[in-house]
This record gives C-alpha cells, sequence and structure tokens, in this order.
C-alpha cells in the first residue's frame, strides 16, 4: 500500500469506502472468510473495493487480516467486502461452519492444539 | 495525531508478510488478550504467533469522547487505538486468533466488537499496579465472557504476595484461574492459554452445567 510518512495511508478511511458507513452484510464478523470468486472485475471499480479483490488474490483471508494488509479500520472493510459480494466477485463464510458450531469438543481440539505447540513431535 | 499507544507506528512491512489462510483452515475462533496498556499484550501474542503481530487502526467512537483525556485537545474528531492480533494454526483445522484488546472503559464498543463470538479471555495483570486492571476485569464481567488471570512476570514485580491476596485484590471468584507467566515466553504464554481453555472445558462439563431445560 501506498503510505504517507508517519504510516497513515494516502486515502483516509472514510473515503475508501465512498462515503458509505453501513455493510450490506452486517453479518461480516472479525474473523468471517472472505474469498474471490475469480469473477473478472469490472472496469470502474472503485479502487478500495479492487484493492481488497487483489488481496484476496492469493487466498482466502479474514475480515481482520484484509484490514491489516489494507491499513483499513475494520468497518471499512466490512463495508467493502459486502460491496464485492453483492457483486458476486467475493464470498464470505462465517468463521465456524454451522455444521461445527455446537460441536462440544472444539474445546479440546483447541486444548489438544495448543498442548502440540509445546512439545512437537 | 493518532492513539497507537500498543504497537510500532509506521509500520509499513506488514502488507510483504502473506497472512493468508493455510487451506486446512475450518474453524477459526478467537481468545481475547486483555489488559492495560503496557502489560505485555503484544509480547504475549508475539511469543506464540505464527504470523508477525499485526494490527488494525480502530476508530474509537464520538460516544467515548467525553471521557477522552487527551488534555487540551478540544473538538478533536477521531482517535485511533491499535489492536494487536496474532494467529495460531493447530492441528485438526482449528486456527486460533489472540486479540490483543485494550481494557478502559472508553472502548468499550470496539470491546464488544472484538469480544463478539470468542471463547474467552486471558487477563494479563502487572502485579506492580494491580489496579490498572481493574477497568478490563470490568469489561470482562460485563461482557459475561469466561476468563482466566495471568500475572505476567516481570522481573521487578513483587513477589511476597501470596495467591490469596492477590485474589483478594482482584476480587476473583474462587474458580477462576490464577496462573503467572513470562509473556516472552513462547511455552509460558501457551500454558498461561491452555489454563484459560481448561477453565472453559471444565465449565462445559454436565457436573458444572446448570440444570437442564427444555
Amino acid at each position: 500500500m501506498t503510505g504517507r510518512r508517519g504510516g497513515r495511508p494516502l486515502v483516509p478511511a472514510y473515503l475508501s469506502t465512498g462515503g458509505v458507513a453501513r455493510p450490506s452484510r452486517p453479518q461480516l464478523e472479525r474473523l468471517s472468510v472472505l474469498r474471490s470468486t475469480g469473477a473478472p472485475a469490472p472496469t470502474g471499480l472503485p479502487a478500495a473495493q479492487l484493492a481488497l479483490l487483489d488481496a484476496l488474490d492469493d487466498g482466502s483471508l479474514t475480515v481482520v487480516e484484509a484490514a491489516a494488509l489494507l491499513r483499513l479500520p475494520v468497518s471499512a472493510v466490512r463495508v467493502l467486502a459486502g460491496e464485492l459480494i453483492d457483486r458476486d466477485l467475493a464470498a464470505s463464510r462465517a468463521p465456524i461452519p454451522t455444521a461445527d458450531r455446537f460441536d462440544p469438543d472444539l474445546l479440546k481440539r483447541v486444548a489438544d492444539g495448543l498442548r502440540a505447540l509445546k512439545h512437537p513431535r | 495525531m493518532a492513539f497507537a499507544p500498543s504497537s510500532t507506528p509506521g509500520d509499513t512491512a506488514t502488507a510483504t508478510v502473506d497472512v493468508h489462510l493455510p487451506d486446512t483452515a475450518r474453524d477459526l475462533v478467537k481468545i481475547l488478550v486483555a489488559g492495560p496498556f503496557g502489560v505485555g499484550k503484544t509480547t504475549l501474542i508475539g511469543s506464540v504467533s505464527e504470523i508477525r503481530p499485526l494490527h488494525t487502526e480502530e476508530p474509537i467512537s464520538e460516544a467515548s469522547a467525553p471521557l477522552d483525556d487527551l488534555a487540551g485537545v478540544r473538538d478533536k474528531a477521531t482517535t485511533t487505538v491499535a489492536v494487536d492480533f496474532g494467529r495460531i494454526s493447530l492441528p485438526g483445522g482449528v486456527v486460533l486468533y489472540l486479540f490483543g484488546t485494550p481494557g478502559q472503559e472508553r472502548f468499550r464498543a470496539l470491546w464488544d466488537d472484538i469480544a463478539y463470538g470468542a471463547l474467552g479471555a486471558l487477563v494479563l495483570v502487572d502485579s506492580r499496579r494491580i489496579d490498572a486492571s481493574f477497568d478490563v476485569l470490568g469489561l470482562v464481567e460485563e461482557s459475561g465472557l469466561p476468563y482466566a488471570v495471568a500475572f505476567n512476570a516481570f522481573p521487578d514485580a513483587p513477589r511476597h504476595h501470596t495467591e490469596a491476596q492477590l485474589r483478594a485484590a482482584l476480587d476473583l471468584e474462587a474458580g477462576t484461574p490464577m496462573v503467572t507467566c513470562d509473556a516472552r515466553d513462547a511455552d509460558s504464554s501457551v500454558d498461561a492459554l491452555l489454563a484459560l481453555v481448561q477453565h472453559l472445558i471444565d465449565r462445559q462439563t454436565p457436573e458444572n452445567r446448570g440444570p437442564v431445560t427444555g
């Protein structure tokens, strides 16, 4: 990203969304997973939307990771992602697939995974 | 002026880090690492994260403006706070995110947004200034998040407090885990996280549940 001295982005966050403050998809969470659908970007796509789409070229990103990469607040990325999803250029999924949402073993998997970090085989 | 107390301002290298999710990522869960400024949240996240900790700059809502203590700066339009986070890919498709969460009351709206869907919170406490953690404990308890307390072991921290004294000072419930950790050390930080996750598992077991309804 093009940055100004002092690390601030060239385009302020409130301009990156074209003045839109509310996402069209309010259910996008910090950890919602965004991916590109692979559809070609139409000409005239706003630069900030294009930047997010570019960031998804190499793989999936969570909303918060996209925000960190693009140096935008999470709230702005929610708006941009909502617009890309509305245009079928991107898709999102919830942090935990519905099938796993009430998995009582999820916490155990987290604990086992953390223990494995401590004692790598 | 941006208000970025817990990270390095002007850090421009983040864009070169590949943070794309591994294809195996399935269940994305998060734990808050909460505590006052300077308690070691970013240090702990950095010791266990597989990516260099990233951060987002989050605007602080106008509702907090009257409480904003930037003395002499009147009519200040925007304030931002840096929120650090890290990631650990665990076997079995679980990806654990750690969010460093500032504990001041004026960050409540941001807090609620970050806490949404979190498994729980690891509250870091500096035993040299326990009272700095009162705000964050209040926020955690009000949000209903289960939590564990970890004392970050600073070298010059007083060691004459007993566990009972520390519990009393923090007004902790008997069942709330309390551990000591060294946020600079990966294994020690993992142990603190494990204390929290084990607490979450214990809460889940049937004997600790209330009567089943429905």
